[in-house]
């Protein structure tokens, strides 16, 4: 019992410290209220931006995993160009050192080949050389020819002087001029007269050169004269009008002669005029421009019933009045008065 | 009886005039008459014979006006003026063949002198009634015919073209082909009249056939004719590469080259002529020459001939040189340069001589790489030509060690060092170069007055005890 005296006298200051609590709490309320409101409002902003947070890291997660999937793609294709790159200029590289080789050997080979143009150039000199001596051969070969041809001409020059001067020739009594006494041998020209015939005289023919107005020739050819008059007595002559008449005969040329060279045309002309001018049909033949009328022969040939046979089998009536008849028949039946079949 | 006596005054008249007439020919023969003949009056007397009755008159009287026309131009054109070609033509047509010779003779002697007389004698119709000439039988009237045309065609282009347009040019083509040697000369000095004019021309001509019997008369004895067939192919081959190229088809090379040996030099400088003709066009064509030889042959031509004939055999190298590199070498090597200056410092050349071999030495040296062939220049060029000579060793000597020692053992170093030079001139810097490329003692040693410096040393030299 002692405690709940206690108790009871402790009531009223609970009580009073209710009330009094009460009346802090009471005064306190507002501000505990809104204290407990931004406390859980933090605690709410907290868990929301937790929440959000979470879930941006979530969104940064996916996206970083996303673009990380796309870089790499990116990266491989680049990495595939680059490599693609590198080994093509790699390539490249090796192509130019091929086609750097072949055309330095082809060019050197080909277009301008050193060391053949060297064995060209040292080849012409050869090549020059041997034009050269063919040249200086061919010279001289001419100019031997001409030599003796030179020496034929003078040798006979020196014959014909030697045979014209036969006479300078010494005898056996009288030494001639190049068969001196005083001299051991005659000269050559001496042996040359010996060995020569003499030249005989001819006399020149006058040479009836005909005429030639060239500027060359500088004399010019006599004319010649007219024939002299005759002198001996002439015979006993015919009538002048005889002569005349026999010199100048007329022409009398054959026919064939006579007809002019064009007398074909001349005639086909003649008759040409002449159609001209008589003929009245101005249709032309034409050949074959009847084909599509057909044939129509004579009664003649094509009847049954034959044909006379005057014409083929026999030309010449024999009995020209086989079809007349002596009978009489009436006048006005026409024909006189005959019966013709 | 009086009709004997008739009959011997009109003897005695015909007997006159012949005398007078041949002998005023045979005076016509000599230069010294012919003033005086022109004084006394001798056209108006010899016209009316030329219609005289007797045909050895006209023939005669023709030949006397054919011998003065022939004198000078003067006498020529009284000719003209007297009215005489038309019946000369006229009676070309008609006459026989002695009468014929004597006309064209005298058209010829017209024709001879300068265009205008030429035009005159074409305006008479004198070149259809030469044309029908050539197709006579009888030698000496084509001759004479043929000579008249070509004189005709000589002077100008539209003459030339009046020649070919009466048809004469297959006719001479003909001629050339007969026998008789003067024949031939004369149709092929007319077709080389015709053809040095214009390319139509040469056309017409090479499109006659003229080319493949001109070249078989290449290796004709007579030097007159080959005179007129070398001339006749090098006027048509100088106008066109087409014209060169078909001239070459006729394989005339190397037959040509023998004429170039020939004793007659016309016919030498006539092939030299041609030659060039054919080098001027085209490097292929320059080709063909060198291959064959030509070269040589054409350097031997210069190397004997003197004077102003040996000009187409130096155009002829000069055209080769220039066309390119490889033709420059080709030409050098055949030992031409050394030639080519002795051409070029005669004193007794002429200006063209002189220029012309400058200017082939000038191309071929600019293009000559060919060390052996300059040296001998080194020795004997005047300074012009020393520049460029002494400016190819400079190009090659850097580069060839071999050439470096050839070119100081054939004395070349010490001519260098003998040239002087104007500081700051091409030549000096060739010579820098050129001792560049030695070590200093050698170019030293063949400095001039080396020796002498060296004699100087010794002298002071005093011996050390």
């Amino acid at each position: 019992m002692a405690a709940m005296v206690r108790l009871l006298e402790e009531t009223d200051p609970i009580v009073e410290e209710v009330y009094r609590r009460k009346n802090e709490a009471e005064e306190a309320r507002q501000l505990e209220y809104l204290s407990t409101v931004k406390i859980q409002a933090w605690y709410r902003g907290e868990k929301t931006r937790a929440y959000m947070s979470h879930l941006n890291k979530c969104a940064l997660i996916i996206q970083r995993h996303w673009r990380g999937y796309l870089g790499r793609g990116l990266t491989r294709i680049l990495v595939k160009n680059s490599v693609m790159i590198m080994k093509i200029n790699f390539y490249n590289k090796k192509a130019t050192y091929i086609q750097k080789m072949w055309r330095g050997y082809y060019v050197r080979k080909y277009v301008f080949n050193y060391y053949s143009r060297k064995r060209y150039l040292e080849a012409l000199q050869i090549k020059n050389e041997i034009v050269r001596s063919e040249l200086e051969e061919y010279a001289e070969m001419q100019e031997q020819e001409r030599r003796r041809k030179a020496e034929k001409v003078e040798k006979e020059r020196r014959e014909v002087l030697a045979r014209r001067n036969h006479y300078l020739i010494s005898t056996e009594v009288i030494p001639g001029v190049f068969n001196s006494p005083f001299l051991p041998y005659p000269t050559d020209t001496e042996y040359l007269l010996r060995s020569v015939k003499p030249l005989l005289h001819e006399k020149k023919k006058k040479t009836d050169k005909p005429f030639d107005p060239t500027c060359r020739s500088y004399d010019l050819p006599k004319p010649k004269l007219l024939p002299p008059l005759p002198t001996k007595p002439q015979g006993p002559f015919r009538e002048p009008e005889d002569v005349q008449n026999q010199r100048y005969k007329p022409f009398q040329p054959s026919l064939r002669v006579a007809t002019s060279f064009t007398s074909l045309e001349e005639a086909r002309k003649q008759m040409k005029n002449e159609e001209w001018v008589t003929r009245l049909n101005d249709n032309v033949f034409e050949p074959f421009s009847r084909r599509d009328s057909r044939y129509e022969p004579l009664l003649h040939t094509r009847s049954e019933y034959g044909h006379l046979p005057y014409g083929f089998r026999y030309f010449r009536e024999e009995f020209p009045d086989r079809r007349v008849t002596q009978q009489w028949f009436p006048a006005s039946a026409g024909n006189g008065g005959r019966i013709t079949t | 009886m009086s009709q004997r006596q008739v009959l011997q005054v009109f003897e005695q008249y015909q007997k006159a005039r012949t005398g007078f007439v041949q002998t005023v020919a045979e005076l016509a023969s000599r230069p010294q008459n012919i003033e005086t003949l022109q004084n006394a009056g001798v056209m108006s007397l010899l016209r009316p014979l030329l219609l005289d009755i007797v045909p050895t008159i006209q023939q005669t009287a023709a030949l006397a006006l054919g011998r003065l026309a022939n004198y000078n131009d003067d006498l020529a054109e009284a000719v003209v003026k007297g009215d005489i070609l038309p019946q000369l033509v006229y009676s070309l047509a008609e006459q026989n063949r002695f009468y014929k010779k004597a006309a064209a003779f005298v058209l010829r002697a017209v024709a001879k002198h300068s265009p205008q007389l030429a035009q005159s004698v074409v305006d008479c119709g004198a070149l259809d009634a030469l044309v029908i000439c050539l197709e006579e039988f009888d030698p000496g009237v084509k001759e004479s015919a043929a000579w008249a045309l070509g004189y005709i065609a000589r002077h100008n282009a539209e003459l030339a073209q009046a020649v070919v347009d009466a048809g004469a040019v297959p006719l001479l083509v003909l001629c050339i082909q007969e026998p008789e040697l003067s024949l031939k000369r004369i149709a092929a000095s007319a077709l080389s009249d015709i053809c040095k004019h214009s390319p139509e021309l040469a056309q017409t001509v090479v499109d006659a056939g003229a080319i493949a019997h001109l070249a078989q008369m290449i290796l004709n004895p007579d030097a007159k004719l080959k005179r007129q067939v070398f001339s006749a192919l090098s006027q048509i081959s100088k106008h066109s590469v087409d014209l060169a190229e078909m001239v070459v088809e006729a394989e005339i090379f190397p037959a040509v080259l023998t004429c170039l040996k020939d004793p007659d030099e016309y016919v030498k400088k006539n092939v030299a002529t041609l030659i060039r003709e054919i080098a001027k066009h085209t490097p292929e064509l320059a080709q063909l020459i060198v291959n064959a030889g030509g070269v040589a042959a054409v350097v031997d031509y210069v190397g004997e001939s003197k004077g102003n004939i040996r000009l187409p055999g130096i155009m002829m190298l000069g055209y080769i040189g220039r066309h390119t590199p490889e033709h420059a070498k080709a030409v050098a090597v055949a030992n031409v340069l050394p030639k080519l200056l002795q051409c070029y410092l005669r004193a007794d050349a002429s200006e063209d001589l002189q220029t012309k071999s400058k200017k082939a030495l000038k191309n071929i040296l600019q293009k000559c790489v060919h060390l052996p062939a300059l040296e001998p220049l080194l020795h004997d060029a005047p300074p012009n030509i020393l520049k460029h000579v002494v400016g190819q060793f400079s190009k090659v000597l850097p580069h060839d060690s071999k050439a470096r020692r050839l070119f100081v053992t054939s004395a070349g170093l010490k001519k260098i060092q003998e040239i002087k030079a104007e500081p700051g001139s091409a030549l000096a810097e060739y010579i820098n170069t050129i001792n560049n490329c030695y070590p200093e003692e050698i170019v030293k040693y063949y400095s001039p007055g080396y020796s002498d410096t060296l004699l100087e040393r010794v002298e002071q030299y005093q011996p050390s005890k």
